[in-house]
């Protein structure tokens, strides 16, 4: 670990003497004001939150909030393209109104100001393209997948997704870490609220719980950050702060490897903010909150816990990426945190049998794959796994969420089988496929490109080898766990059984069941197969399930043309790493023009390798610095850019994590659809006894939750009751005392009040008589 | 003719000339009115006797402040005393009513009828 620490000091020296050197600072390009029109992009969602909060109040029970959502969100998007396609390679701020500002002294760092502003460089418009986008996409599904609770409810879901995409425009746009912070809380709030949707079942309300404290560990080091950020910086608006000399120093000490020379206080800055990050983007000690969010209804999970919110930990490294260099352990530890995240959360994902729970676990791996990336230094690679992971994973959790509402909440792959071949499924099945093949890293997919960048460059990167090949290990397993879904619910036999929710449906279904059977007196065939279908499976299954009393109902036009859309998507997404080539594609460019901007110094080895086209595209890259510059990087890239087993990672890694990818989606191939001829059992329950225990735990989830009850329920419950006991014995014995000192002295002299005039009147002569004595006898 | 007997009488020295009361006969007085009025409140029941020794006790309060008064050659004590009994008359009527009150409830004049204060 030493030898590593040291060799990131240099590769961040290296880094940091290209920037440094020609004195352009991290932050892209020059700030100017930008249009006053940004504000809709906060202020569209903000209107949908409005109209279904009236809906709500007006008891609407059409689907008039969901229209309005995709409406507020879809202008919302092409106001966001409009800004994005003005806004060139610079960086804009555009002032909102004053929210904070107080003062207590003249002096610099005296004044606190937070403004309620936008800050938008390219790497803002690359998260608000595909937030907005897919909140609008989303919101669009959930139009139909929310229809069986239209009324209150449904407002309710809509004002809680608006106020979503509203909060997590704060977190993006904010142009000063306060902003961020109220969006950081405004979509730990929304997400709470949706993943306790369904306040009426325990489980989502314990769910919802979990999130939101295991959000709020995190929160607390954001807190922190941002504290210790105005303390030591002096104020909170990104313009400032990048500008502010303080860091252009740091940076320059960074720049000639004297890391030492930085205070402690700034070093720690990017560890509290890091803190922040892992929770939200559910790492490592963290990340436990995640998987059990999926007790939300599915839009929400694909939106919230797979495409957007969690991606907020790798938008807050990025933005104060120029921060996280300052500490010599932030990013070693993001990078490690990354790594063994993915392949924690790849091994239990490979044992879960419910879908979305894969989906799930797949999500905490790819959120660390992203981490990884960012701590191996390619916020490129980083920021593009997030937008293809945003498009694929949303793809596969709404085919999850189409299977869920049509089989009546039917999640578990063991009594699924054979989608494709069911009428009706056939467009969510072809998405899936879309959806795997992306996150199995498929060649020419563009979960391939993203993950492979990042890949590559951790076994570029000195010291992080062994991240590269946790990473490569990660990824074979992660193509084994997605195909297996693939393989057992989508093709092979013909089965299905309604999950639990199909009680709740009764009616519903009942009135369905007629429906189809009118149905099929007027249509005939559509309607024909799935009866087919329905005895076949009757033959087939050989269980207790009665096949004519349940019947799936397939998606509507909605969720397919969302699912169509959101696929075409995910297969275009691989094109934008071929536009603008040399900078790593157009996500690079983005990168490059915003304070994400990170030039690696091995980005020198790659173009030496890739050859001399490459290299003017990179003298770009390095903003023209000039032969001393480009001189250093390539002496440091040369002395210590690690290599894939003697070879140079860029070039090959594409062919390997492509031979990984066929491994794993081979694996779950003869594993998983040869020779099945149930849904319930393949042949890989045939080899899990091979292993021992080890597939109990990695079901079990490593017994993670149990080890964190051990560790913190237990003992908080334990401390509780201790301090119960002491708190009803001292602190309660304690003010009981003084309530019964006094009744105790009272009942002793109570009884000289008899009540009886005699008494009183004997008592007083007998004092008269008393004080007489002391008078006249002792005073005398 | 009572004048008559009462000159002879005096002439022959009888009765014989009593000394001037001293300041000691008056509080002598008045310890014994104040002794009988306390004892007749600690050993009566009845609340009209109680009252009354009450009033005892004032007037022998009084006579020793009259007593004391003229002894000091000041009026003060008077004073003090017209003020006393003053307030005792309206402080008779105040609990005359009062008896009266308590002997129709319990219709009984008895002190021990009422008790209801014990702690």
């Amino acid at each position: 670990m030493a030898i590593e620490l040291q060799q990131l000091v240099q590769v961040v020296a290296g880094a940091m003497a290209l920037g440094a050197d020609a004195g352009a600072p991290i932050a892209g390009g020059h700030v100017s004001p930008g249009p006053a029109w940004a504000m809709l992009i906060p202020a569209l969602p903000l209107l949908g939150v409005l109209i279904a909060m009236f809906a709500a109040i007006f008891r609407v029970k059409s689907k008039l909030p969901a229209y309005a959502a995709v409406a507020c969100l879809g202008a919302a998007f092409v106001v966001t393209v409009a800004l994005w396609r003005q806004l060139g390679g610079g960086t804009q701020v555009i002032h909102g109104w004053d929210w904070i500002r107080f003062s207590w002294g003249p002096g610099e760092g005296q004044t606190f100001i937070a403004n309620f502003g936008l800050y938008v460089d390219s790497l803002t418009c690359l998260w608000m393209l595909f937030v907005t986008g897919l909140a609008t996409l989303i919101a669009l599904y959930a139009s139909e997948y929310m229809s069986h609770d239209q009324g209150t409810g449904y407002c309710r879901f809509f004002a809680a997704f608006c106020l979503f995409v509203l909060s997590m425009t704060c977190l993006v746009m904010a142009d000063n870490m306060i902003l961020l912070y109220l969006g950081w809380e405004g979509v730990g709030l929304c997400s709470y609220l949706l993943i306790g949707y369904f306040y009426k079942k325990p489980s989502a309300v314990a769910a919802a719980k979990k999130a939101f404290i295991m959000n709020r560990i995190g929160d607390l080091g954001l807190a922190l950050g941002v504290m210790l950020t105005f303390v030591h910086f002096g104020t909170i608006e990104y313009v400032q702060l990048f500008a502010s000399e303080r860091l252009q120093e740091y940076l320059a000490l960074v720049g000639e490897g004297r890391l030492s020379e930085i205070p402690l206080q700034a070093q720690l800055i990017p560890v509290l903010l890091m803190i922040g990050a892992f929770g939200k983007s559910a790492q490592l000690p963290l990340y436990v909150w995640l998987p059990d969010a999926m007790e939300g209804p599915t839009p929400v999970s694909a939106l919230i816990h797979a495409a957007t919110m969690v991606t907020a930990g790798v938008f807050l490294i990025a933005r104060t990426f120029p921060v996280f260099v300052l500490s010599e352990w932030a990013l070693p530890v993001v990078a490690w945190v990354g790594a063994l995240t993915a392949l924690l959360a790849a091994t239990i994902g490979m044992a879960q049998f419910d879908i979305k729970r894969i989906m799930a676990y797949s999500t905490v791996s790819q959120l660390g794959y992203m981490f990884a990336g960012l701590g191996v230094l390619t916020t490129t690679g980083a920021a593009f796994h997030v937008f293809t992971h945003a498009f694929f994973k949303a793809t596969l959790f709404l085919c999850c969420g189409a299977v869920m509402h049509g089989m009546a909440g039917q999640l578990d792959l063991r009594k699924l089988s054979g989608l494709m071949k069911v009428p009706g499924w056939r467009i969510v099945s072809l998405a899936m496929l879309v959806g795997c093949l992306n996150l199995a890293g498929f060649p020419f997919t563009a979960g391939f490109f993203s993950k492979d960048m990042i890949i590559a460059e951790s076994f570029v990167t000195p010291g992080y080898g062994a991240i590269g090949w946790i990473l490569l290990i990660t990824a074979g397993l992660t193509a084994y766990y997605t195909f297996r879904v693939f393989f057992r619910v989508f093709v092979g036999p013909v089965h299905y059984e309604a999950g639990d929710e199909a009680h709740g449906h009764d009616d519903a279904h009942a009135h369905d069941a007629h429906g189809h059977d009118a149905h099929h007196a007027a249509h005939g065939d559509a309607h024909g197969h799935d009866h087919g279908a329905h005895s076949h499976d009757a033959h087939g299954a050989h269980d207790d399930h009665h096949a004519g009393e349940f019947h799936p109902h397939a998606p509507g036009w909605a969720i397919n043309t969302v699912l169509t859309v959101l696929a075409v998507a995910s297969i275009l997404a691989a094109g934008v790493y071929f536009v603008n080539k040399p900078d790593h594609g157009w996500v690079g460019s983005m990168v490059h023009d915003s304070t994400a901007h990170y030039v690696s110094p091995f980005a020198h080895h790659e173009a030496a390798a890739d050859g001399a086209g490459h290299d003017a595209a990179h003298g770009h890259a390095a903003d023209g610095h000039g032969e001393h510059a480009t001189g250093h990087g390539d002496e440091h890239a040369a002395a210590h850019a690690g290599t894939f087993l003697g070879m140079n990672p860029h070039e090959v890694m594409y062919y390997v994590s492509g031979v990984v990818g066929f491994l794993g989606i081979g694996a779950a191939f003869g594993l998983h659809y040869l020779g099945r001829t149930t849904a319930a059992r393949s042949k890989a329950d045939d080899l899990l006894p091979l292993l021992g225990p080890i597939p109990r735990w990695a079901q079990n989830k490593w017994y993670v939750d149990e080890l964190y009850d051990f560790l913190v329920r237990i003992p908080l419950w334990v401390a509780s009751h201790i301090l119960h006991v002491i708190d009803k014995l001292l602190v309660d014995g304690l003010v009981n005392l003084f309530g019964w000192l006094p009744r105790a002295f009272g009942s002793i002299v109570r009884p000289s009040q008899s009540g009886v005039l005699h008494q009183y009147a004997l008592g007083m002569a007998g004092g008269l008589a008393v004080l007489m004595v002391i008078v006249l006898v002792v005073l005398r | 003719m009572m004048d008559v007997i009462a000159s002879t009488l005096a002439q022959s020295g009888w009765p014989e000339a009593m000394p001037a009361p001293t300041l000691a006969h008056y509080l002598f007085v008045s310890v014994a009115m104040f002794a009988i009025g306390l004892v007749g409140f600690l050993t009566r029941r009845n609340l009209i006797i109680m009252f009354l020794c009450t009033e005892l006790m004032f007037q022998a309060a009084g006579i020793a402040l009259v007593a004391f008064g003229r002894y000091h050659l000041d009026y003060n004590g008077q004073t003090f005393v017209i003020f006393v009994v003053t307030v005792a008359a309206a402080e008779a009527a105040l609990a005359l009513a009062l008896v009266v009150l308590l002997f129709r409830k319990r219709e009984s004049l008895s002190a021990d009828e009422w008790a209801e204060m014990r702690g």
